[in-house]
């Protein structure tokens, strides 16, 4: 049986163990490379799951089935966690995690269209994702489809003119079938986002701009899960946004608690212990 | 790239068989250079820009989210008042160096050269280069120095500002260089745009020739060889100059003129050398060989009737591929023993 059956037939399984496997193969990764961005993988890893195994409707065995709603990374360097979750989704399979980051592997670090099934752009360059939702959710709506566009960006990207020329361009078209979904773990690259560039007040700011905004806990299931579903069933034709406060290292205590930053330091024998941790939050 | 490539990426791949990266093979975006036998400094433009800053009230900082990696924080630390955080915004990164030049300071801002090159130009364009605002754009992550993809590597930063007016193009090789280019360029009264190499940066300069010293728009011989001369830049005068050492193992003479300022580029210097008779003539650059230092060289040399013998040594026009950059540097001909070979097949 291929992997692709395999993942799809277990409908038993629960967000929140589908949560957890992403953040185990995400570690798996880390692991492989002794690098990778764990702390933005384990932050994001519930949003993800409620993605994969609630809102979006795909084929894994057909990873460009022209009715699939579009998941869009804008946050290239976030592509550990959506291998990890194309894998538990059985788009990828999970043995290939071991080539994570190698030498012509088909997971590079920074996610690319033309490298992985699965991931429809090349992110990386920060605040194009959304424009590309925009112009996938125009060409959507011509083909009458009802697909959804989702684009992942981050709090980071809010910094960058090119989002909130996208954000008046969606509002403005009426674009109802885009969802935008913000991971405000409040880090970016040289400090917290709050000290670098504040985006507060951050869904004032998506409302005035015409979007129905919701703000909602990233590592509660039920307030992720809740939130997708009212941003799908919002009956207006007004582009939807869904701001996530995560935390980052999340489902991992002891790098929860260590000092974060963009890149979380983790050393050679900590992934072990990462593991094993995680092993110990596992659900039942 | 081709649809056959992107068709050829998507077949799935096995698992190495020496899986547990303790090895180089990472598409990390921060990657050492492969430097091997230098003694390296830390951080050389941070603390220069420090040291300069001490003695002139004018200098300020500005980074669009990128200073703990453009070696700025080191200038943020010492003197945070004079420090401004854009936030991952490029653009007003550049207006607002802009601004601030028009007020009588002394601007450098930092971050990767792509996201200046590519996202910033207009803002640098106009906002800096057509008004000759004395602003210093400092990058890291120039040409191929990142295994990490398409997104972080500047393989064309050189050909999209060579075309722009008014504005100064330097590519340090080493730390030797990016510490006094930074005195050098802060005393030039227009737009300068930096090649920047950050972190752990290998001493070489000085290695091959102990009494160097920058200087903004000059080219100088490093060494002297009789067969070739390579007129390099940036980064690959480092590798010219250890290739070189190789190729004399086996009786061959290798010059090697290094070319940091990439505009206004020392036409006299390059006539003089490249017209002495016999000798091959090849470019070496970290970055596509379209409309670099190459091309550059090639129209100075044509223009003026000189024709020896002409190779180019730099990236291929293509989106590079992701990877562990020594595998990359071997595989667009860039590393040490690549150069060499090449130089060795032309002769
Ligand atoms: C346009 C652009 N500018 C700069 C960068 C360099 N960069 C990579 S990640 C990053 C931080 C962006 O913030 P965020 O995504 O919120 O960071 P994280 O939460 O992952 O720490 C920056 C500045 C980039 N990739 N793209
Ligand atoms: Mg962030």
């Amino acid at each position: 049986m291929t992997q692709s059956h395999r993942a799809s037939s277990r409908f038993n399984v629960s967000l929140e163990q589908r949560a957890w496997s992403i953040r185990r193969k995400a570690l798996l990764m880390g692991e492989v490379q002794g690098q990778g961005y764990i702390g933005q993988a384990l932050g994001i890893a519930d949003v993800l799951a409620a993605a994969y195994f609630h809102a979006l409707d795909y084929r894994a065995d057909d990873p460009k089935w022209e009715g699939r709603d579009r998941f869009l990374l804008s946050v290239g360097h976030y592509a550990i966690a959506l291998y990890a979750a194309l894998m538990e989704a059985g788009i990828l399979p999970e043995e290939e995690l071991a080539t994570y980051g190698m030498d012509d592997s088909r997971l590079p670090m920074s996610g690319m269209a033309s490298y992985t099934p699965g991931m429809e752009i090349t992110g990386g360059s920060l605040g194009q994702g959304l424009g590309i939702a925009i112009g996938m959710a125009l060409g959507l709506r011509r083909k009458r489809s009802k697909a959804f566009v989702y684009n992942l960006m981050s709090d980071g990207e809010l910094g960058e003119g090119s989002t909130w020329e996208a954000a008046m361009v969606a509002a403005h078209h009426r674009l109802g079938n885009l969802i935008c979904l913000v991971d405000f773990n409040n880090q970016q690259a040289d400090g917290k986002s709050t000290q670098m560039l504040s985006a507060e007040p951050v869904e004032a700011k998506w409302r005035a701009f015409g979007w129905h905004c919701q703000r909602v806990d990233g590592n509660d299931l039920d307030a992720v899960v809740g939130a997708f579903d009212t941003a799908r069933a919002v009956a207006e034709p007004v582009p939807r946004v869904i701001i996530f406060d995560t935390r980052m290292c999340k489902g991992v205590p002891f790098l929860e608690r260590r000092e974060i930053a963009h890149f979380v330091r983790v050393e050679a024998d900590e992934w072990v212990k990462a593991l094993s941790a995680l092993e110990e939050g596992r659900p039942a | 790239m081709t649809e056959a490539s992107r068709a050829r990426k998507h077949e799935p791949r096995k698992a190495p068989v020496t899986a547990g990266g303790k090895g180089p093979t990472t598409s990390a975006m921060i990657a050492s250079l492969t430097a091997e036998g230098y003694e390296t400094i830390h951080a050389p433009f941070g603390h220069a820009l420090v040291e300069l800053a001490r003695r002139d009230e004018r200098i300020v900082g500005l980074t669009a989210d990128l200073g703990k990696y453009t070696d700025l924080h080191v200038f943020a630390e010492a003197m945070p008042g004079r420090f401004y955080q854009m936030g991952m915004a490029e653009a007003v990164l550049m207006s607002a160096a802009a601004g601030l030049a028009r007020e009588g300071f002394m601007p450098f801002a930092t971050t990767y050269a792509v996201f200046a090159a590519r996202r910033a130009y207009d803002f640098i364009a106009m906002a800096i280069a057509e008004e000759n605002l004395p602003v210093r754009i400092v990058c890291a992550l120039p040409g191929l120095t990142t295994g990490y993809g398409p997104s972080h590597q500047a393989t064309e930063d050189l050909a999209i500002f060579r075309g722009l007016p008014n504005l100064t193009i330097v590519d340090p090789c080493d730390a030797v260089d990016i510490a006094q280019m930074v005195p050098a360029i802060a005393a030039h009264d227009g737009p300068v745009y930096c090649r920047l190499l950050r972190g752990r940066v290998p001493v070489v300069l000085t290695r091959h020739k102990p009494d160097y010293r920058f200087e903004l728009g000059r080219a100088q011989m490093i060494r002297d060889g009789r067969d070739v001369l390579v007129i390099a830049t940036g980064l690959m005068t480092m590798r010219a100059l250890d290739a070189a050492v190789k190729l004399a193992q086996d009786g061959i003479g290798v010059a090697v003129l290094h070319v940091p300022t990439i505009k206004p580029l020392d036409r006299a210097t390059i006539l003089e050398e490249a017209g002495k008779c016999g000798r091959l003539v090849v470019t070496a650059e970290n970055h596509t060989v379209v409309g670099g230092l190459g091309e550059a060289v090639a129209t100075t040399l044509l223009t003026a009737g000189v024709t020896p013998a002409f190779r180019m040594i730099g990236l291929p026009d293509a989106f590079l591929e992701a990877g562990a950059l020594p595998t990359l540097h071997d595989m667009y001909g860039i590393s040490t023993d690549r150069v060499a070979a090449q130089i060795r097949a032309w002769l």
